[in-house]
């Protein structure tokens, strides 16, 4: 071996260094999804379960006709896969710190926030995916949206950017909790009351005073009226105002705790 | 920085996890283009003293300075002229060799064709371009220990760091992650390497620190320490059997200690200083006696540390009482 391999040099900082390390990193993640096509296997098959499950199994008895209840729950599975799909960034987080990957980012001189915004980013492809195979199976199914192409592109763009709010929660989830399988447990006791105790299944109305008033202050019921609104017609306005009003709550307190996280993690 | 002003320089470095003291007081000193080996057992603070000194964990009291910044109130510009490489291999299994290269040169602000250029000159480098598009989780032990060494090494640092670089490896793997940093000393990279192999810090080592719970016990190039303990060795053995009374008798006379004899003839004493090598040689050359060995042989490191730390290196193989 005769080539130099390192004769010292300080490292230039790049322009507009932060968007482009958390570009690259978002690209890592991608990289890794295209090695292991079966990471996309939950947020494939999930909205296939659920949409069987409640429209064939539940369906009749909730709504007399499977098909009527079809088109009332597509907007609340296609919230609910995505609320599932944001906690797989938890997982892959805490895998990243237990593996030691992350001790290399953090000896590196890059923005403190690109390797959490790069996973934030890279779940995109999880969301697509998700929503893509949804809207696929109940086109077959005879789903069909009322209100145009370009309505249901900002359905789909208010549901992703809501779950990248969420996300958030689930990074600081994943840097604070121990080990990945606390990381699910923790995601999982968080998930369930807000999707199965919002519009997603049932309206508000059928439900006992309490649940009901619950229920309609969720965020997720504010998320999934919007995506209703925008997909099959009805108020729009109000609910995506919530949406925005909540996705930014999100992002304000959990970002700075996201990053906090991060920086004290040994 | 002036280039004889050391690359690394910290003191009285504290840290504590709850209620123990994993750095206690430390003081490290690297001079530049030199290796600095901590040697110690586990749980010893080497690790903790390499994440302090690469800006991965703050310190509780103390001061560092790396390559001419504190830790502390610059650890951007020390992460622009360090390197790491971490006790268990920090490359992303996931992805090939090349993928994870060009991933930290785009980091560092490479464009697209010069991450890939560089990844495929470091792939080179560690004879890894045949492996340069699988995932790295296909690599062994010894490969992925140089990958993870390549990567640390993709923004040419000026300060090295490795945790344990050889820990787990195969002799051969050892001694090619030696060859590698032998290399780099020689294009002017300063090594800071913590090991629990003595051989390993008498390879590489221009100085030695000793840790043992959280504090610098001895420092000191590896012939000072082991002159430190005083134990040294003399051994003798004529080049015919015939001679060895003679020999013995030579011995005692000029050490006053009786010698023993090992079943290949060779007679040993422990002396205090190498200067009694000569007046042995002197005496048995009088006398005409032909000798196939003659030395003074220090003690081992591992011998060293035992004397200083009261006990062995490898804490974890100790029986348990």
């Amino acid at each position: 071996m005769t080539t130099t391999l390192t004769v010292p040099t300080i490292t230039q900082a790049p322009r507009l260094p932060a968007i482009q390390q958390s570009l690259t990193l978002a690209w890592r993640n991608v990289v890794k999804i295209r090695h292991q096509p079966e990471a996309l296997m939950d947020v494939s098959l999930q909205p296939i379960i659920f949409t069987v499950l409640f429209v064939f199994v539940f369906g009749g008895a909730i709504a007399g006709d499977w098909h009527d209840y079809l088109t009332y729950l597509v907007p609340g599975i296609l919230v609910q896969t995505l609320m599932f799909a944001t906690q797989g960034i938890g997982v892959a987080l805490n895998n990243d710190i237990a593996k030691g990957v992350f001790d290399r980012f953090r000896s590196l001189p890059i923005a403190r926030s690109a390797p959490l915004v790069g996973a934030v980013l890279a779940d995109v492809v999880r969301f697509v995916t998700s929503i893509g195979v949804l809207l696929a199976f109940t086109a077959a199914l005879g789903f069909r949206t009322t209100q145009g192409f370009a309505s249901a592109a900002l359905a789909v763009l208010v549901a992703i950017g809501f779950a990248m709010s969420l996300s958030w929660v689930f990074v600081w989830i994943g840097l604070t909790v121990r080990s990945a399988g606390a990381v699910q447990g923790v995601g999982f006791l968080a998930t369930f009351p807000l999707t199965f105790g919002s519009t997603a299944l049932v309206s508000a109305d059928t439900l006992p005073g309490w649940l009901a008033a619950f229920t309609r202050n969720n965020p997720v019921t504010h998320v999934i009226d919007t995506v209703r609104g925008l997909l099959l017609g009805g108020p729009v306005a109000e609910p995506l105002l919530w949406t925005a009003g909540w996705s930014a709550l999100l992002l304000a307190v959990f970002v700075p705790l996201a990053m906090r996280a991060y920086r004290r993690r040994v | 920085m002036t280039s004889d002003s050391p690359v690394i320089e910290a003191t009285g470095l504290t840290l504590s996890y709850g209620t123990t003291r994993a750095l206690d007081g430390v003081d490290l000193t690297v001079p530049a283009g030199t290796v600095l080996g901590v040697l110690g057992p586990n749980g010893a603070g080497k690790t903790t003293a390499v994440r302090v000194l690469s800006t991965l964990l703050r310190p509780d009291a103390g001061t560092a300075r790396v390559a001419g910044f504190d830790v502390l109130a610059d650890p951007q510009q020390v992460r622009r002229r360090i390197g790491l490489t971490g006790q268990y291999a920090s490359v992303d299994e996931d992805l090939t060799g090349s993928q994870n290269l060009a991933m930290i040169g785009r980091l560092l602000g490479l464009p697209r064709a010069a991450a890939r250029a560089r990844a495929a000159e470091l792939l080179a480098g560690f004879s890894l371009t045949d492996a340069a598009e699988r995932s790295a989780k296909t690599y062994s032990g010894g490969m992925r220990r140089r990958l993870d060494l390549a990567a640390s090494l993709v923004g040419r640092p000026q300060v090295l760091f490795l945790d344990e670089p050889t820990t787990g490896l195969d002799p051969r793997s050892r001694t090619e992650v030696w060859d590698v940093v032998r290399r780099l000393v020689a294009d002017g990279t300063s090594v800071l390497l913590t090991t629990q192999y003595l051989e390993e810090a008498d390879e590489l080592a221009d100085d030695i620190v000793v840790f043992d719970t959280g504090r610098v016990v001895a420092h000191g190039t590896s012939d000072e320490l082991k002159h430190r303990t005083g134990a040294q060795t003399l051994t003798v053995r004529p080049r015919d059997r015939a001679d060895t009374p003679t020999v013995l008798q030579v011995i005692e006379q000029v050490t006053g200690a009786v010698p023993t004899l090992d079943g290949h003839g060779t007679a040993s004493v422990p002396v205090r200083s190498e200067t009694v090598l000569g007046t042995v040689l002197d005496l048995l050359t009088t006398q005409g006696i032909a000798l196939s060995e003659l030395a003074v042989r220090l003690p081992s490191l591992d011998e060293v540390f035992l004397a200083l730390t009261g006990h062995a290196t490898q804490t974890e193989k100790e029986p348990v009482s």
